[in-house]
C-alpha cells in the first residue's frame, strides 16, 4: 500500500517547472560578490585606521562588523529580501551564517527570553558550531599524529 | 588600477563560491544548515590538506569572508595549537581562534532579538 | 474497494458565507469577492498565532452579524486550522458558547467541516451549523518552515499560505445553493517526498475522489459549471489533467484550481499559487458563493485537497500522504 509509485515520481520529475539555473546562479554570484567586496572594503579601512594591528585580527574585526551589519539587517527585516534575490549569494558568506543565527532568535522571543529566543538561537546554525568545533578538534588531532607534515 | 584588480579578485573567487552554492541548492534543495555545514567542512578540509592559504591570498575577503573562512580559521588554530601545546591546544585552538566571532554572533544576536521583531514576507 | 459518496436526503443549504482575508490576497484576483480584508496581518496583536486566533474569531461573530442570528440560534461549529493542536480555532471558540468539534485534515478541513455538517443536518440532530477554517501565512511559515527573517529563496514548487477565514452557515431552510452530495476521500501515498511540493503530492489523491465521484453519480466532468480543486497550485493542477487523461477523464475550461487563482505576480513571490485551509474555504465562501447567488455558476463541484505532513514525519524521512473530499454544490432552482 505504501509502496512509492515510481511511474508518478517519474512524471512529476518531468512535468513539475524546474529551477531557473541561470538566473538564480548569476544572483547568486552578483549578491556573494558583493558582499566579499564590501568586505575588503571594510577590511581596508581597518586596515589604514589601526596600522599597528596584525592581519588576523584585521580579518576578526572585519567579520564582527559585517556581522553586525547583518544582525541589524536582519533586524529590520531587510537580509530575508537580499535572502530571497541572491539565494546561495547570501547564505554561504558569513552574513548567512549571521542571519541564520539572529532569525530564529527575534522569532522565539514571543516563547519567552530563555525557552524562546536563547533555546531556538541555534536552530538553524546549531550544525555549524556542532561540526565546526568538533571537525577543529579532529584536525588538531591529525595535526598532533602527523606533526612533520603540517610543519 | 591594483586596487581595482584586488576587488575584481575579491568578487570573483567570493561569487564562485556562492555559485558552487547555489548549485548545490538547485539540485538537491538542501536547506540553508546543510550548505552552511557543508562550507564549512570544505573550508576546514583546505586549509588542512594547506590548499586554502592561496585562494586566500588570491582572493582576500573574496575567501573569508564565506563561511569557508570560518573552517579555515578554525582548523588553522587547532592546527596552530597542537603544534605548539599538543593535545590541549588541538581542542583550544579552534575555537580560540574565531572565538571573536562566536562571541559576536551570540552577543549581537541575544540585543537584536530582544528588539527586534518579526515582520511577515511581502 | 467501497465507494464512500453520500447522497443528501434533506436540502441542506448555505444560508449565509463571511470571508476575510490578508493584504496580499487582496491585491488578487479574487479580491473583490472577498468580504472583509485587512491591512496589517499582524491585526495589532502580539503574535501571529494571536493574530489568527482573532481572524478566525471576527469571521464567525462577522457571519453571526451578517445573518442576524445569536450564538444560541447556532447548534453546532465544525471549525479547523493549519497550527499545532489547531490552536486557531480551539482558541476562538473560547469567546463563544457554541458546541463545538476541531477537526484536521490540512488544507482540505473545510471539506471535512462541511460534509459532517450537512450529514449532522441531514440526520435532524442540527438545524444550523457553521463551518470555519482559517490559516496565516507567517503561522504556517513558522511551524512548517523557517523563521521569517531567514533570507532563503523560495523554490519554484513552493505555495504561499493564504492568510485569511472563512466560514459557511448552513441550514435547511433558508438560502440557494444547496449542498447535493459529497464523496469523502481515502489517504492516497504515491511517494512524493519533496515537502515543498505539495501540489505533486495531493494531485493523485484528488484524482482518486474525483473518479469516484463520478463513478458514483455516474457524471461526467462537463456536467458540472465548474470543477474546482483545493490548492494543488498551477503545476499541481496540470498534473491532475494528465493524471485524469490517463484514466480517459479529459478536464476542460470547466476546471480551476483556488491557489493557481489566488494570487497575481511571478513564481518568485508566490511560487505555484496559494495553499492552507483558508485557501479553499475564501474561494468558495467568496467567489463561488457569489457567482452561484448571481446564477452565473448553477453547478458546481468543490474538491478540497490537504497534504497530510507534519514537520516531523517530513524531517523523519517518510513520504507525504494526502486526501481530498469532494462536495457537489447546486443553486436550488435546478435543484428537484
Amino acid at each position: 500500500m505504501n509502496e512509492p509509485n515510481q511511474e508518478y515520481l517519474k512524471l512529476v520529475r518531468k512535468t513539475m517547472p524546474k529551477t531557473k539555473h541561470f538566473s538564480t546562479l548569476l544572483r547568486a554570484f552578483l549578491v556573494g560578490g558583493t558582499i566579499c567586496s564590501i568586505g575588503q572594503g571594510i577590511n581596508d579601512i581597518y586596515t589604514l585606521v589601526f596600522k599597528d594591528m596584525p592581519k588576523e585580527d584585521i580579518t576578526a574585526i572585519t567579520l564582527l562588523t559585517i556581522i553586525f551589519i547583518t544582525a541589524v539587517l536582519t533586524g529590520f527585516g531587510v537580509y530575508d529580501k537580499i535572502g530571497a534575490f541572491g539565494g546561495a549569494g547570501s547564505i554561504i558568506p558569513i552574513t548567512g551564517f549571521a542571519n541564520a543565527v539572529v532569525s530564529p532568535a527575534m522569532e522565539r522571543k514571543q516563547e519567552g527570553i530563555i525557552l524562546g529566543l536563547c533555546d531556538n538561537m541555534f536552530s538553524v546554525a546549531g550544525p555549524v558550531i556542532v561540526f565546526g568545533i568538533s571537525s577543529s578538534v579532529l584536525v588538531g588531532i591529525i595535526a598532533l599524529i602527523f606533526k612533520s607534515w603540517f610543519i | 588600477m591594483e586596487i581595482f584588480l584586488t576587488y575584481l579578485k575579491v568578487f570573483l573567487v567570493g561569487g564562485l563560491i556562492c555559485v558552487i552554492g547555489q548549485l548545490l541548492i538547485n539540485y538537491t534543495k538542501m536547506t540553508s544548515s546543510r550548505i552552511l555545514v557543508i562550507f564549512l567542512l570544505l573550508g576546514a578540509f583546505l586549509e588542512t590538506i594547506g590548499v586554502y592559504k592561496y585562494i586566500e591570498e588570491f582572493g582576500k575577503a573574496g575567501a573569508t569572508v564565506p563561511i569557508l573562512g570560518f573552517g579555515s580559521s578554525l582548523a588553522k588554530g587547532a592546527i596552530k595549537g597542537a603544534l605548539s601545546e599538543g593535545f590541549l591546544g588541538a581542542l583550544r585552538g579552534g575555537i580560540e581562534s574565531v572565538a571573536v566571532g562566536f562571541a559576536g554572533v551570540i552577543v549581537i544576536a541575544f540585543i537584536v532579538g530582544l528588539l527586534a521583531r518579526p515582520k511577515t514576507k511581502q | 474497494m467501497k465507494n464512500q459518496t453520500i447522497f443528501f436526503k434533506n436540502n441542506i443549504l448555505v444560508m449565509d458565507t463571511a470571508t476575510i482575508v490578508g493584504p496580499k490576497e487582496h491585491e488578487g484576483p479574487l479580491g473583490v469577492y472577498f468580504d472583509k480584508d485587512i491591512e496589517d496581518d499582524l491585526l495589532g496583536q502580539k503574535t501571529f498565532e494571536y493574530a489568527e486566533i482573532m481572524l478566525h474569531t471576527t469571521v464567525i461573530k462577522y457571519l453571526l452579524n451578517k445573518t442576524k442570528l445569536k450564538q444560541d440560534d447556532i447548534d453546532m461549529c465544525f471549525c479547523g486550522d493549519l497550527m499545532d493542536g489547531i490552536i486557531a480555532c480551539n482558541y476562538a471558540m473560547r469567546n463563544f458558547s457554541i458546541p463545538f468539534m476541531g477537526l484536521f485534515n490540512a488544507c482540505a478541513t473545510f471539506g471535512e467541516a462541511v460534509i459532517l455538517g450537512s450529514v449532522m443536518l441531514d440526520s435532524g440532530h442540527a438545524d444550523r451549523i457553521i463551518c470555519s477554517t482559517s490559516s496565516h501565512f507567517s503561522t504556517a511559515e513558522r511551524q512548517f518552515r523557517n523563521p521569517l527573517e531567514l533570507g532563503t529563496q523560495r523554490t519554484p514548487l513552493s505555495q504561499t499560505t493564504v492568510t485569511g477565514a472563512g466560514a459557511t452557515l448552513l441550514n435547511k431552510k433558508f438560502g440557494k445553493i444547496a449542498v447535493e452530495c459529497a464523496t469523502i476521500g481515502r489517504v492516497i501515498d504515491y511517494g512524493v517526498k519533496d515537502a515543498n511540493d505539495m501540489g505533486a503530492a495531493m494531485a493523485p489523491a484528488a484524482r482518486e475522489t474525483l473518479l469516484s465521484h463520478l463513478e458514483a453519480t455516474g457524471r461526467s466532468p462537463s456536467y458540472y459549471d465548474l470543477i474546482l480543486t483545493g490548492d494543488l497550485g498551477k503545476a499541481g493542477s496540470n498534473l491532475l489533467r494528465i493524471l485524469m487523461k490517463e484514466k480517459g477523464v479529459i478536464l476542460g475550461d470547466n476546471y480551476n484550481d483556488c491557489g493557481a487563482m489566488m494570487f497575481i505576480g511571478d513564481q518568485e513571490k508566490i511560487g505555484q499559487g496559494g495553499s492552507g485551509p483558508a485557501c479553499v474555504n475564501v474561494t468558495f465562501n467568496g467567489y463561488v458563493y457569489k457567482k452561484m447567488m448571481s446564477g452565473e455558476l448553477t453547478k458546481v463541484l468543490l474538491i478540497p485537497t490537504g497534504a497530510l505532513l507534519s514537520k516531523i514525519s517530513n524531517l523523519q524521512g517518510e513520504t507525504i500522504p494526502s486526501i481530498a473530499h469532494a462536495i457537489s454544490f447546486v443553486r436550488k432552482a435546478e435543484f428537484q
